[in-house]
């Protein structure tokens, strides 16, 4: 365990001595502000909790930033390290291979849940000063939002290693990543919605609709943010969300499996990996 | 003496690529040993077997008694490792990488300002190491393989990219490691640097092991002949074959400078014969085989055994 926090606190140093940290931070800072108070203005009247609209537009900013920012951090993990030769040095020492991943993993999460927890932070707290009711409910709405953002980050760190375990290069590795996040984030859910445009609703039952939902974790997560009662009618996922019927506990099941599954593949494949 | 690395028998392939074929050798306490060959001989895939970076195809490693690939990290506590071509984080100072690999090790962390201080690195501790040159960051690498007094260090091309005076600070460095007891496995491709550094030479070609020995049994194996230069005061040929008592086996290098190249049985009387009142000697070098035609040699002959 001590091995695992060692690599832990290398990561998040390089972390900050590299500007990673400063950067996600004010790039998802700004963004959030910026979604806070433009996206404020239009909903000033319609009875939506302020904050609930914020939820909603850092949800969406999420589904495509915090997926990217993962991959770019961890697609290098592991293929960046051996072609730089600090991977062979570093496993002269007395330390597991898997040791190497779960320090890195712990790392990158600190890193990515410093940046969401600042930068979501601070809209929400600019919003609270514009002096804004907000009830608690919405609090804890907010605050389930940042923590299945992480989750949501951790699953694309997790996926990032795994490309990185396969690639042989790091190029292919960013290629891969690449590929990963457009899958995902956009051809994916546009396929989704074409099948069932197609369909009609002949075949595709509730069933396989919430296991098509389960199969990519963006959409996992958007249920679990946008499907609740009050935010999906605002968002218009309440739809889906009673068709597929997934409850949060499903969801949130389904982003740890989505998380711990490439972990564990990307562990096994590198410390099967010749130096 | 304990034995501290045991290779025996090991073949390490890579799909058709056989780059360690059945190389046994030990290395015991406070030995230095020289592991030289051409590049891509073999030398860093036999340095990787006995890290337990890589398994053997066949055969066994034994490291401070354990299988270094075992996935026990006991014995690498006390081993220090160097690679060829070291490369840390740009990022971090040389102090912050440091105090990383010592953590790592369990080493406390107090002793790393004199492990600084001991490659010549204390001035630069809390600089970038990606500001460091070539020799900086071989002097850093050096640095970690010291962490906590390792038993076995396994130095892979080690003085590449010193220059002079740095390399002789990092033999010395070398030598209080083998005073202290340390087995210490240098690998290089140049013999001649490591002439009175090593206790021990095992020559590596084609990933077999060609030759293993002390300097001077391989020169005794080799029986390559010293070579005897005379400067002479009169330059007749003719008189050059009756003083050496014999004819040919010598060059004229110019004018009044002869090379003679003797065999091991015969260099005392030919040292006699050069000393002798009536040879027109002036002056007189004895010229034993440089450790590259050592090398040479061996390669040669390991080549004609294919």
């Amino acid at each position: 365990m001590k091995n695992i926090l060692i690599i832990a606190r290398k990561e998040i140093q390089e972390g900050l001595r590299n500007r990673w940290v400063l950067a996600t931070t004010v790039l998802l800072a700004s963004l959030a502000l910026t979604l806070t108070f433009l996206g404020s203005a239009p909903a000033g009247n319609v009875g939506a909790s302020a904050l609930d609209v914020v939820i909603v537009s850092l949800s969406s900013l999420t589904i495509f930033l915090v997926p990217l920012i993962a991959l770019l951090i961890s697609h290098d993990a592991i293929v960046g390290e051996m072609e730089r030769g600090t991977m062979l040095l570093l496993l002269s020492y007395p330390i597991g291979r898997w040791q190497v991943i779960g320090g890195k993993f712990i790392g990158h999460i600190a890193i990515l849940a410093f940046a969401t927890l600042i930068g979501y932070g601070a809209a929400a707290a600019a919003l609270a000063a514009t002096g804004a009711v907000i009830d608690t409910a919405s609090w804890i709405a907010f605050a389930s939002m940042i923590l299945s953002s992480v989750l949501l980050g951790a699953v694309f760190v997790a996926i990032g290693y795994l490309v990185s375990a396969l690639a042989g290069e790091r190029g292919t590795a960013g290629g891969i990543a690449i590929g990963v996040w457009l899958v995902f984030v956009l051809i994916f859910d546009m396929a989704l919605l074409g099948l069932l445009v197609v369909d009609q609703g002949r075949t595709i039952g509730g069933g396989l609709l919430s296991a098509l939902l389960l199969a990519n974790p963006t959409d996992a997560y958007r249920l679990l943010n946008l499907g609740s009662e009050s935010l999906g009618a605002l968002s218009g996922m309440g739809g889906v969300a009673e068709n597929a019927a997934l409850g949060p506990a499903t969801l949130i099941s389904a982003l740890f499996v989505w998380a711990l599954v490439p972990l564990a593949a990307a562990a096994l494949l590198f410390s099967r990996r010749e130096l | 003496m304990a034995e501290r690395v045991e290779v025996s028998d090991v073949s390490k392939s890579y799909g058709k690529v056989h780059a360690v074929t059945n190389v046994s050798c030990v290395f015991r306490e406070g030995e230095t040993i020289a592991l030289v060959g051409h590049n891509g001989a073999g030398k860093t895939t036999l340095i990787k077997l006995m890290l337990g970076l890589i398994r053997p195809t066949s055969g066994t490693v034994r490291v401070l008694g354990e299988d270094p690939s075992a996935g026990q990290f006991e014995a690498r506590q006390r081993l220090g490792y160097l690679p060829e071509n070291v490369s840390f984080n740009m990022a971090l100072t040389g102090r912050e990488t440091l105090a990383f690999y010592a953590r790592l090790k369990r080493v406390p962390l107090d002793s790393i300002d004199a492990l600084l201080e001991r490659v010549g690195l204390g001035h630069a501790a809390d600089r970038r190491v990606g500001t460091y040159s070539k020799g900086m960051r071989q002097r850093l690498g050096l640095a970690q393989a010291l962490l906590g007094r390792p038993r076995v260090l396994l130095l892979d091309e080690p003085t590449t990219g010193l220059d002079p005076a740095l390399r002789r600070s990092f033999y010395e460095i070398v030598a209080e490691l083998r005073a202290d007891g340390a087995t210490v496995v240098l690998s290089s491709h140049a013999l001649t640097e490591l002439e009175g550094k090593a206790d021990r030479v095992v020559i590596i070609n084609r990933g077999a092991k060609i030759a293993d020995g002390t300097i001077e049994e391989l020169r005794s194996i080799a029986n390559l002949p010293t070579r005897i230069r005379v400067r002479l005061s009169d330059a007749a040929d003719s008189s050059v074959n009756d003083w050496i008592g014999r004819t040919g086996a010598w060059k004229r290098v110019n004018g009044h400078m002869l090379e003679i190249d003797a065999g091991p049985g015969e260099k005392i009387s030919l040292l006699r014969s050069a000393a002798s009142p009536d040879a027109p000697v002036t002056d007189l070098d004895v010229v034993p085989p440089t450790l590259d035609e050592l090398y040479a040699h061996f390669l040669g002959a390991g080549e004609a055994g294919r």
